[in-house]
């Protein structure tokens, strides 16, 4: 067991793979030589070689395309997309091709890709290296979507989704790369998809979130716990679909308040889903209208990020109205 | 029920003013019996497609599309492949899975979206998948697939197989993103693929001049570090060896090809559409004399392996089969109504499960024929 970062949680499941199958292949744009714009791919290359680690042309329509063939000879294509904001080019490619193909085909052709995309604000990125594209993905059936917030969850749930048979989106909030840190076993670790984390237990309000908010959910629970002396819970949703639904029905009637934090615009953001299946199947349980803090319906700024991302304090405000509402 | 249906024209479309050089003499590298046989292969496809037709103007089936026009193409490339290598069509190479020994009424059962078709009904007619033949199912997307084509012939490359993987494009698909992105890739790792631009001269209504303003299609590969020519692609044997060349290219590690193959829509761009809106009577009889296999079946008659007895007893024999085994899907019923969750993931994940089962266990108790019934 060591202390690492998220990032190399995702580098080490890459490598554990790798070194187990010799069908997983990874590529990407600068993903050989330059191991990738944030490292995600540090020693692929060197210890496995070009043939299993490249750098392709800049064409992400290509990078996904050409992964999906791979997958229906076979193989196990793990393609990373630069940035997420960058992934709109293959976005035929994934809802068109990637998401149908086993479903189209009678089940005659799976296409087991895993798709690998940095996502989300809190790099100064502006317009088009901040995105949090994740609710386009779950409108998708045939998709399955995961997003880590710890670094051990980076290793085991990306090498659970290597070893799958569907085709999945991995999305890691690059804000947290390097600053989240964990233990993260050395050894084997597989984190199943589907189940959610609680990442902290609490009796009067629940959070709902993932990736890069998680840490700020955190924050925003300690805050009310010593200002307002209130019980918070956090859930780390970590696999977006298909969703841990009981965890989140039992939170919410040990709570009786909900609030869902996202980074992505608020209307039809993942926020919205979990609301919309509170008030399907938990509605009798609400003390509180459930709450969405979330992106506003702006494309994401640059100056003005620190307003847009969703911190401690929005988190904070929204705990207090809730606990409040009569 | 039999409902009277127009012919789309007469099944070979051969002008009898059209004469090939008499040359006695067999072509080298074939055998009587193969030239014979390659005729064959093109009657079928066109028989299948005329009995399609018939299908859907009589309303047995929603809508098809007909590869009239572009046979050669299809029976070229498929009698140059091997086993092992893999098809990633349009959907007008359909041709192509009854050479690879596939039943008419197995693909019928497709058209007709029933419950013996192996996609379980859930694509548009000529929507095909066949894994045992290597007929790679296919979306309406135009180029998506290409560089799927590309993507596995760098895992057979990367495998050590002896697998090619042959592509088809149209004219319109040319322009797509995927066109690019594909060749792209393919020159830069030397993929083992063969792109066919099958320039049929229309997407839908949009002419081959309006395009693209390139002198030829086939110099779009050459862009890209692509061996690229140009063919009759209704010529039959032209088809057939510039395969067979591509092929031992790809095999010897020597990278992809392009092939522009020049053909003609014979027919509609599908059953929804209407030609005369944008092409006159007189460009479409000049078309119909190049037709293939009116013009393989002179060639036929003159190295004396053919005559019209044997012609007219061959299209006779097709028409009565076509009607046979297509008759074998009519009444097979759908699919059941679960199997509409399948196939979506490997395992049907909980959410999921519960829409099947509020479904099946409520509204499913509705019977309901057709769409927009109110049984209360």
């Amino acid at each position: 067991m060591a202390t690492k970062t998220l990032l190399q949680g995702v580098n080490d499941a890459l490598l554990q793979e790798m070194t187990r199958d010799d069908r997983v292949l990874v590529f990407g744009e600068d993903v050989g030589l330059n191991e990738g714009v944030f490292r995600a791919t540090s020693e692929l290359q060197k210890r496995f070689g070009k043939q299993r680690a490249f750098s392709t042309p800049l064409t992400e329509t290509g990078i996904i395309g050409v992964a999906i063939g791979m997958a229906l000879y076979g193989l196990k294509p793990v393609p990373e997309i630069q940035f997420a904001d960058f992934m709109y080019p293959a976005f035929d490619q994934i809802v068109s091709e990637l998401a149908k193909f086993r479903y189209r085909s009678g089940g005659e052709y799976p296409c087991p890709v895993v798709v690998r995309m940095p996502y989300g604000g809190g790099i100064r990125g502006g317009l088009y290296h901040s995105q949090s594209p994740e609710a386009y993905f779950c409108h998708t059936p045939g998709l399955k979507v995961v997003i880590p917030s710890t670094p051990a969850d980076a290793k085991g749930l990306l090498a659970s989704a290597i070893r799958g048979d569907d085709p999945v989106i991995f999305m890691e909030p690059k804000k947290i790369y390097r600053s989240v840190k964990g233990e993260v076993p050395d050894d084997e670790v597989l984190i199943p998809i589907g189940p959610a984390r609680i990442a902290q237990t609490g009796t009067d309000v629940t959070l709902f979130s993932f990736g890069a908010m998680i840490p700020v959910c955190m924050e925003a629970a300690e805050k009310a716990h010593e200002k307002l002396g209130v019980s918070v819970e956090v859930v780390d949703l970590r696999t977006l679909y298909p969703l841990d639904e009981a965890t989140i029905i039992e939170s919410v009637q040990k709570t009786g308040r909900a609030i869902v934090v996202t980074e992505s615009p608020k209307t039809c953001g993942y926020g919205s889903e979990i609301a919309a299946l509170i008030a399907e199947r938990a509605l009798d349980s609400l003390e509180a209208p459930v709450v969405r803090v979330a992106g506003f319906d702006t494309p994401f700024p640059y100056t003005l990020e620190k307003l847009y991302v969703p911190d401690a304090l929005r988190v904070f405000l929204a705990i207090q109205d809730v606990v409040n509402y009569q | 029920m039999v409902t009277k249906t127009p012919k789309m024209t007469d099944p070979k479309m051969t002008d009898p003013k059209i004469t090939e050089k008499p040359n006695p003499a067999l072509p080298s590298g074939y055998s009587g019996q193969q030239l014979v046989d390659l005729y064959k292969g093109m009657a079928l496809i066109r028989a299948f497609d005329e009995r399609q037709l018939k299908l859907q103007r009589s309303g047995r089936i929603g809508f098809c599309v007909v590869s009239t026009g572009e046979e050669a193409v299809q029976v070229g490339v498929a009698a140059a492949l091997e086993k092992q290598d893999w098809i990633f069509p349009t959907y007008r190479q359909h041709g192509m899975i009854l050479q690879r020994g596939v039943s008419v009424t197995d693909m019928a059962n497709q058209l007709y979206g029933n419950a013996n078709d192996r996609c379980l009904g859930r694509q548009m007619p000529v929507h095909y998948s066949f894994k045992e033949i290597n007929y790679v199912s296919l979306s309406s997307v135009i180029g998506t697939h290409l560089s799927h084509a590309v993507g596995a012939a760098m895992a057979a490359q990367y495998k050590g197989d002896d697998a090619v993987m042959v592509t088809f494009i149209g004219d319109g698909g040319t322009s797509s993103n995927d066109f690019h992105a594909a060749l792209t890739f393919a020159g830069v790792q030397k993929a083992p693929v063969v792109f066919y631009i099958v320039n049929n001269h229309y997407a839908i209504s949009h002419p081959v001049e309006e395009q693209c303003a390139a002198e030829s299609l086939h110099l779009k590969g050459v862009g890209y570090g692509i061996p690229s020519i140009k063919i009759d692609g209704n010529d039959l044997l032209a088809v057939h060896q510039a395969t067979q060349e591509a092929l031992n290219r790809a095999r010897a590690g020597e990278g992809p090809t392009l092939i522009e193959c020049d053909t003609y829509r014979m027919g509609p761009h599908s059953s929804s559409d209407d030609p005369t809106r944008y092409r006159d009577a007189a460009e479409q009889e000049a078309a119909n004399k190049a037709c293939p296999i009116g013009r393989f079946e002179k060639q036929l008659e003159s190295w004396g392996l053919w005559d019209d007895t044997q012609d007219k007893a061959l299209w006779t024999e097709l028409e009565q089969t076509m009607v046979d085994d297509t008759n074998l899907s009519e009444n097979v019923g759908e699919p059941t109504w679960e199997s509409l969750f399948d196939d979506v993931y490997a395992e049907v994940p909980p959410a999921l499960a519960r829409q099947r089962d509020e479904f099946m266990a409520r509204e499913s108790q509705f019977p309901r024929e057709n769409e927009g019934e109110f049984p209360l």
